[in-house]
């Protein structure tokens, strides 16, 4: 307790926390969108874009907001519509992209200022650099965010579970996509300046695959994603200033350990399903005792009449 | 009975290509049609098209009213994130009742009306899943996830499912039972059916139509009389001449 008084008698810090509450959130939240849509490499892209463009921006003495949003933006569209037309793999197009303006930006910092602290700040976060408009444009924000996820959850969820289904059935596919894009962007530049841009994507993709280890429903998920980002990024902010490591690094590691966690909870509680014995005689057939423990509780529990045994299918690898 | 949709030599395409040539065809009530053809041969637009996705280049396209009003339904071929998608059946086949157009379009509803819900519960009892509906959409197999894809789309209207390649992934057991529980949906339930598939041997048994598309028609008819024609021929093989 004291230590976190403390800590919120910095006017700094308690920016960094609010700008980092509020961006971890909406992080989380679009990351579950772009991890199941397999998109989960785009932060990652989108994050250098963004040192690219910041570099830039402060080699020409241009303030790096400004410049760095609407280049995101755009990245992000142009990233999006490539997967759209099927043309080039989304991977290729985006690890391409990332590099190229991580080159950029190198590049042009060399020329001129020289390799900084203001490079490495960029590179790895720095816990000072959440401004007061920052805040601001981070509660903005998450503002549309949440109000994109309350009013429109269920065509989020149709168009993240099935874009054909969704569009066919009359929901404004593309206006959501651009949406999304735009959001993200917006997430990646605000979050990388405290995060840095080679840790930033992980606020995107780590809640999002934490919950997913536990949770059965889309519903769950969200939730779940939201309140683990905004936890962990408490509990990783408290940690960097009690032993004076790095916010973004601690961030990510708390958000590692979260992730370990769910999974030995997952284990724990497949272990026990599996011990019950499946049938009064206590004795497997061979498909139950199988190296899956996952479908021998399907086996056992949800085939309905009429259906055959889920390992007939032969679609599960 | 009544035609729901009537094409005179549609073309159907893409700015660069057309995908489908001077397609003329209806689709009456209670039909159960199967378009057959080879990979590329445009049964995919033909879907789009008759989604209202894409809009024909040339011809003319009838949509009869009461379809126009309810829509679709719609069964996609499936993806590879599907497959692993965290969701309980119940959020997948409540998303088919979105199609439900709203009268107030500005407004959003953050949550599923008790209609919907009544609806989606119809829906699953008709297809045996109800006793999954808190189960996950990924710990399903093929068969059973067809099933809750099937119980989406007749959530978004009970005239007239499309159903693309559905089949393809399946065991043959799975199969049979899907092609029955099809052909009960069209017999029993009177769901118009049109079904894109590459199953010929299995599916003529099942339609009462084919469409056989190389971008333009080749046939279209009974399966009787598919099994007369060359192309038929050449699809079922084996069958004498």
């Amino acid at each position: 307790m004291t230590v976190i008084a403390e800590m919120l008698s910095y006017p700094f810090l308690v920016r960094a926390f609010a700008g980092g509450i509020l961006v971890s959130l909406c992080a989380a939240l679009l990351g579950v969108m772009l991890v199941l849509k397999r998109y989960s490499m785009i932060g990652d892209g989108l994050s250098h874009v963004s040192f690219g463009a910041i570099s830039v921006a402060v080699a020409a003495g241009w303030a790096p907001l400004p410049v760095s949003i609407p280049v995101v933006v755009l990245a992000a569209f142009f990233l999006l519509r490539i997967t759209e037309n099927g043309r080039m793999r989304s991977d290729a197009a985006i690890a391409m992209i990332s590099a190229s303006s991580l080159a950029v930006g190198i590049v042009v910092t060399s020329l001129t200022t020289g390799m900084t602290t203001d490079v490495s700040s960029y590179m790895f976060g720095s816990i000072l650099a959440m401004s007061r408009g920052d805040v601001w444009l981070s509660a903005v924000l998450s503002a549309v965010v949440l109000g994109m996820f309350v009013f429109c959850y269920h065509r989020i969820f149709a168009v993240t579970f099935d874009e054909s289904f969704a569009k066919a059935t009359g929901v404004n596919v593309s206006l959501y996509n651009i949406l999304t894009a735009v959001l993200t962007a917006v997430t990646i530049v605000l979050g990388m300046r405290m995060m840095g841009a080679m840790l930033i994507s992980s606020l995107v993709i780590f809640p999002a695959l934490t919950s997913m280890r536990m949770f059965k429903s889309f519903r769950g998920v969200v939730v779940s994603s939201g309140v683990l980002a905004v936890v962990c990024f408490c509990i990783g902010m408290t940690g960097s200033y009690v032993f004076s490591t790095p916010a973004g690094a601690s961030v990510v590691l708390v958000n590692l350990g979260a992730y370990l966690l769910f999974w030995l909870a997952e284990m724990a509680l497949r272990r026990r399903i599996r011990w019950q014995p499946l049938k009064p005689g206590g004795k497997r057939t061979p498909a139950e005792s199988g190296p899956a423990p996952k479908t021998a509780r399907r086996w056992k529990t949800i085939r309905p009449e009429g259906e055959r045994s889920p390992h007939s299918d032969g679609k599960r690898p | 009975m009544s035609t729901l949709i009537t094409c005179r030599h549609v073309d159907f395409g893409y700015e660069d290509h057309d995908a489908v040539v001077d397609l003329s065809m209806e689709v009456d009530e209670g039909d159960y049609l199967c378009v057959v053809g080879a990979n590329g041969s445009g049964k995919s637009t033909l879907v789009k098209g008759l989604l209202g996705l894409i809009k024909p280049l040339k011809g003319e396209l009838t949509v009869a009213e009461e379809l126009r009003r309810t829509g679709i339904g719609y069964l996609p071929q499936q993806t590879a994130a599907q497959r692993d998608f965290p969701a309980a059946v119940r959020e997948v086949v409540l998303s088919g009742t979105l199609s439900r157009r709203e009268t107030r379009p500005f407004y959003k509803r953050p949550f599923y009306s008790a209609d919907a819900k009544r609806l989606a519960a119809s829906c699953m009892g008709k297809l045996g899943i109800s006793e999954l509906k808190n189960h996950c959409y990924r710990e399903l197999s093929g068969g059973q996830q067809q099933r809750v894809l099937i119980a989406r789309a007749l959530c978004a209207t009970s005239r007239m499912l499309i159903l693309d390649e559905p089949i393809t992934g399946l065991d043959p057991s799975a199969i049979q039972d899907f092609y029955r529980l099809v052909r009960r949906l069209n017999r029993e339930e009177g769901v118009t059916v049109l079904m894109v598939s590459h199953d010929v041997p299995g599916i003529i048994t099942q339609a009462n139509k084919i469409l056989h598309l190389q971008q333009r028609v080749l046939f279209f008819g009974s399966p009787e009389e598919y099994r007369r024609t060359a192309a038929g021929r050449r699809y079922l093989g084996g069958e004498d001449g």
